[in-house]
């Protein structure tokens, strides 16, 4: 399942967040490999470090120190627009509560990250199609976020991740929302998304929801465990 | 396309202070406009209403001094035979029309009213005046009316009028065009009369002005100079105005008044810019989580600015259209009560004040929304999404 190539370097990454009380050291030192095509659940408790660490590999912020690679680029070197541009190609997101926008409907939502990218073309028949292959029944496409439930969200949101096609999915406790058995549908289909190649990076507190992963990685206090 | 959508889906979804922030551009620009087309028209009409623009010196006895002498001292009140030699003479082949005026009752149209009276030699009266039906004065006896006071008083040309108690009664042999107020004479609700039959009724021989209509307006400044150094060397007997002088004073007056309610106009949209940056702020403040998503799915900075500059330019584009037609339709009512007519509404300078206040408003907007907007790029997405 694995490849040799790391997809993602981190080398001694710290991020420190300063404030009035002193400083925050959320992540100390972190330098580990991640391969394409790995499902890797990062573990622990709030405040061990995980959503900052998929912030930072999705280039949403910057380490204090150290330095990360995301295919063999190193993130510290780039502009702000460069690590957007990143993001956009090689990267995907899916949050606790799905994020959708609520003035959007769900295929626009899909349909967003593409919007800034003037692929207009093929545009509403891809989203359809990620729509249906993330489980959502094509007329659920037309409503707003609201109307849907907490796994159709999330699912809307795992196919809004995976429109641009990327090759890294980062999903930041994407059933800590959910019902077991909707939070097990969900594991079930990044399962699937992995099998496809795609690398997975899933932040969970959920032991059960770490059984999916190909690799648990635990953490506290910024370090790993 | 989905820059547009979304800024008009956020403001929809705060219909409220949306229509507020857009209220406050209309009242901006349809200040500005409304304000730019009044004092345009204003400046506009004065070149219309005073007449004899810039080819006209107006010579009047010089009487200010003359305040406080007592009678008998030597007291002129009125330019002498004598004097208009030396004006003909100064104004050497340019037109020299001597003017005698009095006030009195004229009876015509049924009813009696008290109107001034313009003396002049008949041939002198083309010179001065146009006429709008009939023809001019040839000999005395006999009138030229002015063309308000005929309109008003259903006065037609053949028809006879009655001046003064005696009832002496004049044929109206023609009606004069309508010619605003002039610096020279105003003759619209005047009775024009022949010097002669004027000096035998009432007995003045001597002038109350002299007007010169220079050919070559160039020639202004020498003639005036002239009639100056034959009248004025000893002492001063004269008053000499040239009406480009005066006309100017008067336009720069208009303007100065326009540019100065222009002003109270652009505080106005000063202050819904900064309604709509306190929207704009609001709105980024609120939607910061979704700044942190939108960031989060691959949208950089200057497609974020966009964004919130797409709504700015929604607020300005709506306000300033409606305070654009507004004002077209305010200076129109506005227009009409003030000269019964909206002629200087379509003239281009008057169209291009409208356009102003438009690309103000617009560009107020803009300006309005650049802080929020670029408030909104800066943020670092991560803290953003963290945003409840």
């Amino acid at each position: 399942m694995t490849d040799t190539y790391p997809i993602i370097r981190l080398d001694g990454v710290t991020k420190v967040y300063p404030m009035p009380a002193g400083e925050i050291r959320a992540l100390d030192r972190l330098s580990m490999d991640v391969h394409l095509g790995e499902f890797i659940a990062f573990m622990g408790p709030s405040g061990s470090g995980k959503s900052t660490l998929l912030n930072l590999i999705g280039c949403l912020d910057v380490p204090t120190a150290g330095d990360i690679q995301i295919n063999g680029l190193s993130v510290k070197a780039l502009s702000d627009d460069a690590r957007t541009n990143l993001r956009r190609d090689h990267i995907g997101f899916v949050f606790r509560q799905g994020n959708l926008l609520p003035r959007l409907s769900v295929l626009e939502n899909v349909e967003f990250p593409l919007a800034f990218q003037r692929r207009i073309r093929r545009t509403r028949e891809r989203c359809l199609e990620v729509l249906v292959a993330a489980g959502l029944p094509p007329d659920l496409s037309t409503r707003r976020p609201g109307d849907l439930s907490g796994g159709e969200q999330q699912r809307a949101a795992i196919a809004r991740a995976l429109v641009n096609d990327p090759e890294i999915l980062l999903c930041d406790e994407p059933t800590g929302n959910l019902d077991s058995k909707t939070g097990e549908a969900i594991m079930g289909l990044l399962t699937d998304l992995n099998r496809e190649g795609r690398t997975i990076l899933l932040a969970t507190h959920d032991p059960r929801m770490a059984a999916f992963a190909g690799r648990t990685v635990r953490m506290t206090d910024g370090r790993i465990a | 396309m989905i820059l547009l959508d979304l800024a008009g889906r956020d403001l929809r979804l705060h219909w409220v202070r949306s229509s507020f922030a857009v209220v406050g551009i209309v009242i901006g620009v349809t200040a500005i406009s409304a304000m730019g087309i009044l004092g345009n028209s204003l400046a506009l009409s004065i070149p219309d209403n005073l007449t004899s623009v810039g080819n006209t010196i107006v010579i009047f006895p010089h009487i200010s001094d003359a305040i406080g002498i007592p009678a008998g001292g030597g007291l002129n009140l009125r330019i002498t035979g004598h004097e208009l030699e030396g004006i003909r003479s100064a104004a050497g082949s340019n037109a020299v029309v001597p003017i005698r005026t009095g006030v009195d009752r004229i009876m015509g149209g049924g009813q009696a009213k008290t109107v001034a009276l313009y003396a002049m030699d008949p041939a002198d009266i083309p010179v001065l005046l146009e006429k709008e039906s009939g023809s001019y004065l040839r000999s005395s006896p006999g009138v030229m009316v002015g063309e308000r006071l005929a309109v008003e008083n259903n006065l037609v040309v053949g028809e006879s009028l009655g001046i003064g108690s005696g009832e002496e009664r004049l044929r109206i042999t023609g009606i004069l065009k309508e010619r605003g107020v002039g610096i020279d004479i105003s003759p619209d609700y005047a009775v024009i009369v022949s010097d002669t039959w004027f000096t035998s009724r009432y007995g003045q021989r001597d002038y109350d002005e002299v007007v010169i209509r220079v050919t070559n307006p160039e020639d202004i400044d020498g003639v005036k100079a002239a009639v100056d150094d034959m009248l004025n060397r000893r002492e001063r007997v004269v008053d000499v105005l040239d009406t480009r002088k005066v006309l100017r004073t008067i336009v720069d007056t208009f303007n100065q008044v326009s540019a100065y309610i222009l002003a109270i106009g652009g505080i106005s949209l000063a202050v819904a810019g900064i309604s709509i940056l306190n929207v704009m702020l609001m709105s980024v403040t609120e939607r910061t989580k979704e700044i942190g998503i939108i960031r989060s799915l691959g949208v950089k900075r200057g497609e974020v600015v966009r964004i919130f500059l797409a709504e700015a330019l929604i607020l300005g584009l709506l306000g300033s259209a409606i305070g654009g037609v507004l004002s077209l339709a305010g200076g129109y009512l506005a227009l009409n009560a003030m000269f019964q007519s909206s002629k200087y509404l379509s003239a281009a300078t008057t169209l291009v004040s409208i356009l102003y206040g438009v690309a103000f408003g617009i560009g107020v907007s803009l300006i309005s929304g650049m802080y929020p907007a670029w408030k909104a790029a800066m943020m670092n997405p991560a803290e953003a999404l963290r945003f409840e």
